[in-house]
Formats: C-alpha cells, sequence, structure tokens
C-alpha cells in the first residue's frame, strides 16, 4: 500500500508533465539557445589573449560588477571564465523568474481556479499535487542543468571543459530549485495566486541587489543572497562545488517547511491575514479608472519602491566607479569611442536604459490586466453595464500612462538619491531626469503594442513580454557581442537618444510617440469591433 | 410595445454554427422565459443581446436601438445578471454591489439595496474570494434589482440559490414586472420558468423549436401521473393522449398530456383514487412531445 499522503503523485506528474510540456520545452531550448549561442559569439568576439585581458579591464570596475556580478579570475580571463562572468548571473535571474511563474501556476494558479479541488476529490493523496508540481520543477531544472552542461561541454572550447560546463548547468539548476521552492512557501502563506507571485518576485529582486551592493563593495554581503551565493563556485576557473550543495540544502530546508505548511493549511486560504472588509465602495472606486487603479493598487505599490530601490542601488556604486576609472589608463582607451566623453556618461546612459526596461515591466503588466480581467469574465460586469469599450480600454492606457512616468521619476529620483553626491562629473539631478524622461517614447511605444494585442489578438498578448525579453537581451548583449545593427533597432529602445552621453535629438522621441500613437489607435479601434471571449 | 426584438440572428463560432436563425420578441411588462438545454446557446444569444459578441446575421434591437452600436445607452436602462458570477477576490461584496450600480451611470438608490441586501440575507462585508456560488449569485442579483432597469436579462439566475432565495428571486421579479419592467429569463429547468413567464422561447441547438404562451405550449407538455385505485384499471389506452402506460397491479404509471387531463381523470377516478402523485412536465418530455409531433428526430447537428 502506498504512503497515504502521496498517493497518486506519479499519475499527477504525468499529468502536469503533459499539460506543460510545450511551455517547459521553449524555455529550456531558449536558454539553450542563448548560452552556446553567447558561448560561440565570445569565442569569435576575442580571438587572442590581449583582447580578452582588454575587456577583462573594462568589467572589472564596481559598476560591471553590481550588474553582472564579481568576476573571477580576471587576471586569466578565457572564454570560460568570460561566459561565467558575464552571462551566469543574467541566465540564472531569468531561470529563477521561470521557476516562479511555473510554480504560481501549477499551485496557487491551479487551487484559485478550482482545479485542485477537483483534483484532490479524486483517490488522490492529500500532498501528492504539491509533491507531483516539485517533480516536475526537480525535472526541469535537472534537465535544464543537463542540457546546457552537454551543449556547452559539446562546443568543444578548451576553456569550457566537461566539469565546468556541469558546474555552470548546476549552478543555474540549484537557482532553479531555490527559487522554486521559495514560491512553494510562499504558495502557502499568501492568500492568493498574486500575492504569492509577488512576494516570489520580491525576494528575488532582493537577492539580486544584495548581491550588486556586496558585488560593488564589500563582497562579504554578496554571500548572504542565493545568487551571489551560486556565483561564488566560479564556474570554469576554480569549479567549487560547495556553493551548489549548499544551495540545494536550503531549497530541501524551504520546501519541507513548505510542505509541512501545505498539510497543515485549509485550501483557498493562506497563513497571512485577510482582513474584514468594507460594506460600501468608497467614491473614487466607483468609476472604471477607480476600479482599475484599486486592482492593481498593491503590485504597482511594490513597483514604485523596487524602482526606487533599484535606482539608489545603481547609484550606490557610480561614486566607486568614477573613483576607479581615474586610475584606470587601459580603460579609458578602450571604451570611449570619443576619448573625451567621460567613461561614466556611459556608464551612466547604460544604466538608464537598463532601468527603462525594467519600467516596461510594471507598464506592461496593467495593461495584461485588461486581459486577465476578460479571461476571468469579470469585464463583461462593467460593459453589460454603462461602460464603453473605450472607456474601459481607456482606463487602463491611462494607468499605464501614469505608471510609465512614475516608473521613470521614481528610479531616477533613487539613482540620485545615493548617486548624484559621489557623481564626479559636473551633473545635475535635472540632466538626470532628463536623461531617463527620454525613454518615455520608448515605454510608450510598448503601451501601444500591448494595446494593440489587446484588440487584435487577446490570446497572444504574452507576445510582450517576449518583446521586453527580447529588447533586454539586445541592450546588454548588444553591449558585449556584436550584434547586427538591425537586429537592437527592432527594440524602440535602441532608438532614443542615450543621455548624458549623446546629444538630445527629438525626431526620434517623436517618430516613436507617433508610433505608440498609432498603435494604441488601432487597439481601440479592433477591441470596439471584436467578440468579448471567454 | 415592443422592447426587445431579435429576429434571425446568426452567430458562427469559426466552423461551429451557434445560433441559427433566432427570433424573440419580447414586450414591455413581460416575463420571457428562455429555456433550453446545455449548450443550446442562451448564453451566447445573451452575449449578443448585450453587444459582448456580434452577430454574424440578424438583427438585434433593444428598446429600438442597436444591440451592438448601441450597448452603451442600451445598458443604461438594462440589468444583467450572468450565469457564472466571477467577482474580484479583493474587494467586498458591498463594495462590488456598488461599482456594479454605479457602472450604470446612476446615483445609488441606498434604501433599495440595503433592502435587497437584507432580503436576500447576505453579508456585504466579506471579500468576495470567501463567497459560495450561490452568495456570488445574490450580489449579482442584488445590484440588478437595486438598479430599477426597464430590461432585466438574467442567465440562469438561480442555479446557486437554495429555494428560500429562489422564492426571494421570484418576488423580486414580480416585483419588477408590477413596476413595468420586462424580464429575460433563462433556464433549462421548464418548471422555473412555469411559475413566472408569461411567454417563452425554447431552444435548442441554436435553434428556436417552440415559443408561445405556457397554455398555448400546453399541448407539448404532458403531466407525469402515478394513480393506486381500488379496482384494477381497465381501458387506459384507449383514451387519446397517453402515453407510455406501465401498470403492475393497482398501480398505474403513465403520462397524459394537458390537453386531455380532464377527460382521463374522469375515467381514473370511476376506479376510486387510494393514491395520487403528479410530476409536472420537464424539458426532456417536452422535446420527445415536439419531436414526436414534428416527425424529426432530433439527434445530433
Ligand atoms: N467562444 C466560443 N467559441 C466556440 N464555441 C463557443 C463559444 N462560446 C460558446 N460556444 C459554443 O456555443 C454553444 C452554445 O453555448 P452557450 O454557452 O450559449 O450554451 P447555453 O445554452 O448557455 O448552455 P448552458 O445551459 O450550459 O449555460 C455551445 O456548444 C458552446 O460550446
Ligand atoms: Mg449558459
Amino acid at each position: 500500500m502506498v504512503n497515504r499522503t502521496s498517493y497518486q503523485t506519479v499519475f499527477l506528474f504525468r499529468f502536469f508533465l503533459k499539460r506543460e510540456r510545450v511551455k517547459l520545452l521553449i524555455w529550456i531550448l531558449s536558454f539553450l539557445i542563448m548560452t552556446l549561442s553567447v558561448a560561440i559569439a565570445f569565442t569569435g568576439l576575442y580571438q587572442n589573449e590581449q583582447e580578452r585581458a582588454a575587456m577583462a579591464e573594462t568589467m572589472q570596475n564596481p559598476a560591471m560588477a553590481a550588474l553582472v556580478g564579481q568576476g573571477y579570475g580576471l587576471d586569466n580571463y578565457t572564454d570560460g571564465a568570460m561566459l561565467a562572468h558575464q552571462m551566469l548571473l543574467m541566465t540564472a535571474v531569468v531561470v529563477a523568474i521561470m521557476n516562479i511563474i511555473l510554480v504560481v501556476n501549477l499551485t496557487r494558479g491551479d487551487e484559485e481556479e478550482g482545479m485542485l479541488e477537483m483534483i484532490r476529490a479524486l483517490p488522490i493523496g492529500r500532498l501528492a499535487p504539491t509533491h507531483a508540481v516539485v517533480l516536475v520543477i526537480g525535472c526541469t531544472n535537472i534537465a535544464l542543468a543537463g542540457v546546457i552542461a552537454a551543449g556547452l561541454s559539446l562546443l568543444n572550447i578548451a576553456s569550457i571543459d566537461v566539469l565546468g560546463s556541469l558546474l555552470y548547468g548546476s549552478v543555474l539548476g540549484a537557482t532553479g530549485l531555490f527559487f522554486a521552492s521559495v514560491t512553494l512557501l510562499f504558495a502557502q502563506l499568501a492568500n492568493n495566486t498574486r500575492a504569492s507571485l509577488m512576494l516570489s518576485f520580491i525576494v528575488l529582486g532582493i537577492a539580486y541587489f544584495v548581491r550588486a551592493i556586496g558585488d560593488a563593495g564589500n563582497n562579504t554581503i554578496s554571500w548572504f543572497s542565493p545568487l551571489g551565493l551560486v556565483l561564488g563556485a566560479e564556474v570554469f576557473v576554480n569549479n567549487y562545488w560547495w556553493p551548489i550543495l549548499f544551495t540545494l540544502f536550503l531549497s530541501g530546508c524551504l520546501y519541507a517547511v513548505a510542505l509541512y505548511l501545505n498539510f497543515t493549511r485549509d485550501m483557498g486560504v493562506g497563513f497571512l491575514p485577510s482582513r474584514i472588509g468594507k460594506q460600501h465602495a468608497s467614491r473614487w472606486l466607483q468609476s472604471p479608472l477607480g476600479l482599475a487603479l484599486r486592482l492593481q493598487r498593491l503590485p504597482l505599490i511594490c513597483w514604485v519602491i523596487g524602482m526606487f530601490v533599484i535606482g539608489a542601488s545603481y547609484g550606490s556604486v557610480l561614486g566607486d566607479l568614477d573613483t576607479f576609472f581615474q586610475q584606470n589608463e587601459v580603460l579609458k582607451q578602450m571604451l570611449a569611442s570619443d576619448q573625451d566623453e567621460a567613461i561614466t556618461e556611459q556608464f551612466l546612459s547604460m544604466l538608464m536604459v537598463i532601468m527603462a526596461i525594467i519600467a516596461t515591466v510594471p507598464v506592461v503588466m496593467t495593461l495584461m490586466k485588461v486581459k486577465s480581467e476578460e479571461k476571468k469574465q469579470r469585464i463583461e460586469h462593467l460593459l453589460a453595464r454603462a461602460v464603453s469599450r473605450t472607456k474601459l480600454l481607456g482606463s487602463y492606457v491611462v494607468i499605464a500612462f501614469g505608471t510609465s512616468v512614475v516608473m521613470l521619476l521614481v528610479a531616477v529620483s533613487g539613482l540620485a538619491s545615493t548617486g548624484l553626491a559621489v557623481l564626479a562629473i559636473d551633473t545635475t539631478f535635472a540632466t538626470l531626469v532628463q536623461a531617463m524622461l527620454v525613454y518615455l517614447p520608448a515605454l510608450w511605444v510598448m503601451i501601444g503594442l500591448s494595446v494593440l494585442l489587446v484588440g487584435v489578438a487577446p490570446k497572444v498578448t504574452a507576445l510582450s513580454w517576449f518583446y521586453i525579453l527580447f529588447t533586454f537581451v539586445v541592450v546588454y548583449l548588444g553591449q558585449l557581442l556584436d550584434f547586427p545593427t538591425w537586429m537592437a533597432s527592432l527594440s524602440p529602445f535602441a532608438h532614443i537618444p542615450e543621455l548624458p552621453m549623446e546629444m538630445l535629438r527629438y525626431k526620434p522621441l517623436i517618430v516613436l510617440t507617433m508610433l505608440a500613437v498609432g498603435l494604441t489607435f488601432i487597439g481601440f479601434l479592433t477591441m470596439n469591433k471584436r467578440d468579448v471571449n471567454r | 410595445m415592443t422592447i426587445m426584438k431579435v429576429s434571425n440572428l446568426r452567430k458562427d463560432f469559426g466552423a461551429f454554427t451557434a445560433l441559427d436563425g433566432v427570433d424573440i420578441e419580447v414586450k414591455q411588462g413581460e416575463v420571457y422565459g428562455f429555456i433550453g438545454p446545455n449548450g443550446a446557446g442562451k448564453s451566447t444569444t445573451i452575449r449578443i443581446l448585450l453587444g459582448l459578441l456580434q452577430a454574424t446575421s440578424g438583427e438585434v434591437k433593444i428598446f429600438g436601438k442597436n444591440a451592438w452600436t448601441d450597448a452603451v445607452a442600451i445598458h443604461k436602462r438594462l440589468a444583467y445578471v450572468p450565469g457564472d458570477v466571477n467577482l474580484w477576490p479583493n474587494l467586498t461584496g458591498g463594495e462590488v454591489i456598488d461599482i456594479f450600480l454605479r457602472m450604470r451611470g446612476k446615483t445609488i438608490d441606498r434604501e433599495k439595496r440595503d433592502a435587497l441586501i437584507k432580503k436576500f440575507d447576505f453579508d456585504p462585508t466579506k471579500k468576495c474570494r470567501t463567497y459560495s456560488k450561490g452568495n456570488r449569485q445574490k450580489v449579482a442579483l442584488i445590484a440588478a434589482f437595486a438598479a430599477d432597469a426597464d430590461l432585466y436579462i438574467l442567465d440562469e439566475p438561480t442555479s446557486g440559490l437554495d429555494p428560500l432565495m429562489e422564492r426571494v428571486f421570484q418576488s423580486c421579479v414580480e416585483e419588477a414586472k408590477q413596476a413595468g419592467a420586462s424580464i429575460f429569463l433563462s433556464s433549462h429547468i421548464l418548471s422555473e420558468v412555469e411559475q413566472l413567464c408569461d411567454r417563452v422561447g425554447i431552444i435548442r441547438q441554436g435553434k428556436i423549436i417552440e415559443t408561445g404562451t405556457l397554455a398555448e405550449l400546453r399541448y407539448l407538455t404532458s403531466t407525469q401521473l402515478m394513480v393506486e385505485t381500488k379496482q384494477l384499471l381497465t381501458n387506459l389506452a384507449t383514451y387519446p393522449g397517453i402515453h407510455d402506460i406501465d401498470q403492475e397491479g393497482n398501480v398505474s404509471r403513465f403520462k397524459v398530456d394537458s390537453d386531455q387531463l380532464d377527460a382521463v381523470m374522469q375515467h381514473v377516478s370511476s376506479f376510486g383514487i387510494t393514491k395520487l402523485e403528479s410530476m409536472p412536465p420537464t424539458l426532456e418530455d417536452l422535446f420527445i412531445r415536439h419531436y414526436e409531433k414534428t416527425g424529426d428526430d432530433g439527434g445530433e447537428r
């Protein structure tokens, strides 16, 4: 006789795997393709030791460490060391994001949609669904680690050896498992899907920025971040395995706690308290705009705080950066295409574009809410009353627009709060604000695209996320690799003048704004013409 | 006066035809029952009435206006209760009721709202996440009946209500009718609409197969009877309009058409009735009778 609580785990495992197989396959293949293509590109880009050493010089500064993680083996910057330094952290973060989304969907998501209720009514053990989810996630991460390890070792690059490749994959897998456990825990603690999603992302954000601050200055701090911990494996340089084992141990502990909570928890509730509510709707809640705002209040507040913290973290390394550059002649020659331009400005510009891309996430999120409201058949409540589709969609667009402005302002304020005082170059707050706000038209294009998708193809609104990811990859890797220009120019962010490094040009801003308006307009037009589906 | 007129309505979802030439007419002050089995196209029709779906062809007029192009104007005078009430988990029932009322573009009649909340025995301070199906349906019903509309469109509004609440619901419908409003009520339970509706339309596989007052449709309906008589019941089969006779000693079970009920009962009572049970006709009976009458087999499309 099988253990009661886990009865039918295998059956559920197969069921989940079948349901998610396409998604999982796409994720794993994307990771594989990205990792391998970068590894190949590196060998092509830097063919000799001098070039690599020069690259090491540019990477060896606090700002870069904050962004991509501390470098190991910079004195012998092999292709492997370069790959681990410049790609591993970013890939690990995306792996964590994948795990968080997968776990939330499979646990609280199913629970909230009533799927779990049906499953639990079958002769299936109490913990079987949770065990099955963990098995799926476990297999996914192991497969990911294995595929990446195999792919990298098959490239036959001298410095990318089998053992290192295995560790590289394991770092990704272990990070994935850790964040899967964190999410599983929050799926028990929080009392709804979105809260558990948000709390997990907050942990990921904290992990990233604790590591950033540590990597930029005091390296001890980095060990307290799970991301800092896994990077401590020093892949392709020293190949330490203990950080992986320790991370797996921590994940196991978190999993045990989550399992215990899952066992004692009632279905559909969490451990964090929910308050008694109001009997009447406040005045501002009684308009479509107020309602839409209220539905996203909590995530938006979290994002405002998050953007400030991101800005402040980046700002805090700017001072270190400047002193560093003063002492580094080689670097000056390497980086600056125009010798007289301050390198700090170039980094400042890069920070701006990265923060702008991060800020598109909450902006697009507000528009994705329309789609999820439609899917849950809740926009019908409004549309069946005296609310037109234009007004309904319009209120979300207004929020997205407001969010775009607020997020950029908050981010640059965060940057200024820690960075302005320590910046050696002559910069005013107004210059920084201007350098940040020039990205607004690019954000608006993302708004326009999302509105267009909501109107034309509500089933594939997720394309917006892929576009953001694409933009990020192009901008992030575009700095490291020689991407063809046409590829970068597919992203609106590439057309924005990079202040303060470049001069302000109005033409691209106007063109992008017009494009945004046009896309939005078509979105509204089609929204008014299509069926509201379930 | 005609409040709502649907003519030759057709709706295709890709290759699948959900509605095929539907005609409906609802007059002022009338309760119209829209009956059909699962998947017949009731909700689809209602979603077209509300301008959520666009008709493939045909015309839908409510208050003389086009349901697709003039949706907002129509909705100012209309109240709707969906079949599946999905609410925002983070808002309370009270908040949602207020939102629903305000979204009609009018001020809230607090007195009426609070009276209905009491009548439906509903706790508006809880988060919607915690409400049962019946309670979620109450939110939609309270918001609808507190709205003072000219047309109520109700999609299986009582599927989650207990019998007590169903009674409250029926009294709300009566009140609205007294006030001169029209009600369009969809259901798959014949007996439920029977008590409330002036006229019914019966839809099956996207086609209206019968429409008229219940009295007009009587010939279609048959009552299931179970009688126990002192003497052995004979000669039943000689009466017209009797079907499915099943006799076991003194106990007889059979179905009899409504228009033949009187004659049959007189015959039966002459044998001395000791026990009598009658079951109202079900939708299924109605379909069977319909297809017997028209000679159609009623099979799947
Ligand atoms: N968006 C859609 N795409 C494809 N088919 C659909 C869509 N919506 C409804 N249908 C189909 O149209 C038919 C009518 O569905 P509808 O929801 O109107 O039935 P109903 O009469 O309300 O049934 P129920 O009593 O179960 O509520 C069904 O066969 C359904 O599968
Ligand atoms: Mg229905």
